[in-house]
């Protein structure tokens, strides 16, 4: 099969999402709130025992958009070169 | 998820950047190297780095309730060896400590060991072992990649327990930590093995001879590969 990993991928990545969705529901149920981030848990662990961090970042994003706006950009710097080079690796395939 | 900026106590972040110091010396060597050597690898060397960029952006939900990120070393630690993956991490790294208080300047050093040389040195040990084996060549990068994200966790698992074993004692600290990091991961790093296996079937594709080159499979299975997508 030509595109058999593709459609093996792209399946992964749907049972992936459905659970997320079926999961979600669950929670939502519940009435909890979920969906953090595993380092703030982390923290929060380690903030229970008494420890106090010795450092803070010296810049914070100083909202949720302006960060969401950041690993946006980091995520597009990345997909730009993979698409630049593949891109360029195709052409000079096909043109040879 | 990186360990939080002032989230680990004296001795321990310095012990981190001192054991990661070395690789990241023999990394720039590397680089160095490869520039002056290889400099037809250099794409390939952008599009690892780039995949780390790309997948360590990605905070995405898992099945236990909480979000966490994969890491995308893997890809550069097949292709290029645990070093110069562990200079790629660092990139990424100190560009999510600066601009997004995301890890830590101070913990850069434990971070890096863990992202950028604990993952990519199991991801590289089972791509040598699995392609001397003879083994299917995605499945191999599959496994390396996947085992790579969650190795990452389990580190990062261990470097928190070694630092706050609290009244449990390391196992105990550790098992929490593994909670919440590992199992977080797990899903994460089957998808992440999933899509780097998928690029390596692009570059199979696109730039055979450059594997080839960094002696990463012989030309009979890339031919044999290429049959089989054709």
């Amino acid at each position: 099969m030509k595109y058999g990993m593709e459609i093996a991928v792209a399946a992964l990545i749907l049972v992936f999402a459905a659970v997320f969705l079926l999961q979600d529901a669950a929670i939502r149920a519940t009435g909890e709130e979920a969906w953090g981030g595993a380092d703030g848990n982390a923290a929060d662990l380690i903030e229970a025992s008494g420890y106090e961090p010795w450092a803070k970042p010296f810049w914070e994003p100083p909202s949720g958009e302006i960060e969401s706006l950041l690993f946006a950009l980091q995520a597009a710097i990345g997909a730009v070169i993979i698409g630049y080079i593949f891109g360029y690796w195709q052409g000079s395939r096909k043109t040879a | 998820m990186h360990i939080m900026e002032g989230f680990l106590p004296s001795p321990w972040w310095q012990v981190w950047f001192l054991v990661s110091l070395p690789f990241i010396v023999i990394g720039l060597y590397q680089v160095n190297k490869l520039v002056q050597e290889k400099r037809e690898a250099l794409p390939l060397l952008a599009v690892a780095g780039a995949f780390v960029f790309v997948l360590s952006s990605l905070k995405l939900p898992s099945f236990n309730g909480s979000c966490s990120h994969p890491t995308g070393t893997g890809l550069g630690a097949v292709l290029f060896g645990p070093c110069i993956a562990a200079v790629l991490g660092l990139i990424v790294l100190v560009f999510q400590a600066v601009f997004l208080a995301h890890g830590g300047i101070t913990t850069l050093g434990a971070n890096v060991f863990s992202m950028g040389i604990a993952g990519p040195a199991v991801a590289y040990l089972i791509y040598k072992v699995g392609i001397r084996a003879g083994a299917n060549t995605y499945a191999t990068v599959f496994c390396a990649a996947a085992l790579a994200d969650l190795a990452t966790y389990v580190v990062t698992s261990v470097q928190l327990a070694l630092a706050f074993p609290g009244t449990a004692g390391f196992l105990g600290a550790f098992s929490a930590f593994a909670a919440i990091f590992a199992v977080t991961q797990v899903p994460l790093a089957i998808v992440e093995g999933a899509v780097i296996a998928l690029v390596f079937k692009y570059i199979v594709q696109l730039k055979p001879e450059i594997l080839t080159r960094l002696n990463l499979l012989p030309e009979s299975t890339i031919r044999k590969l290429q049959e089989a997508a054709a």
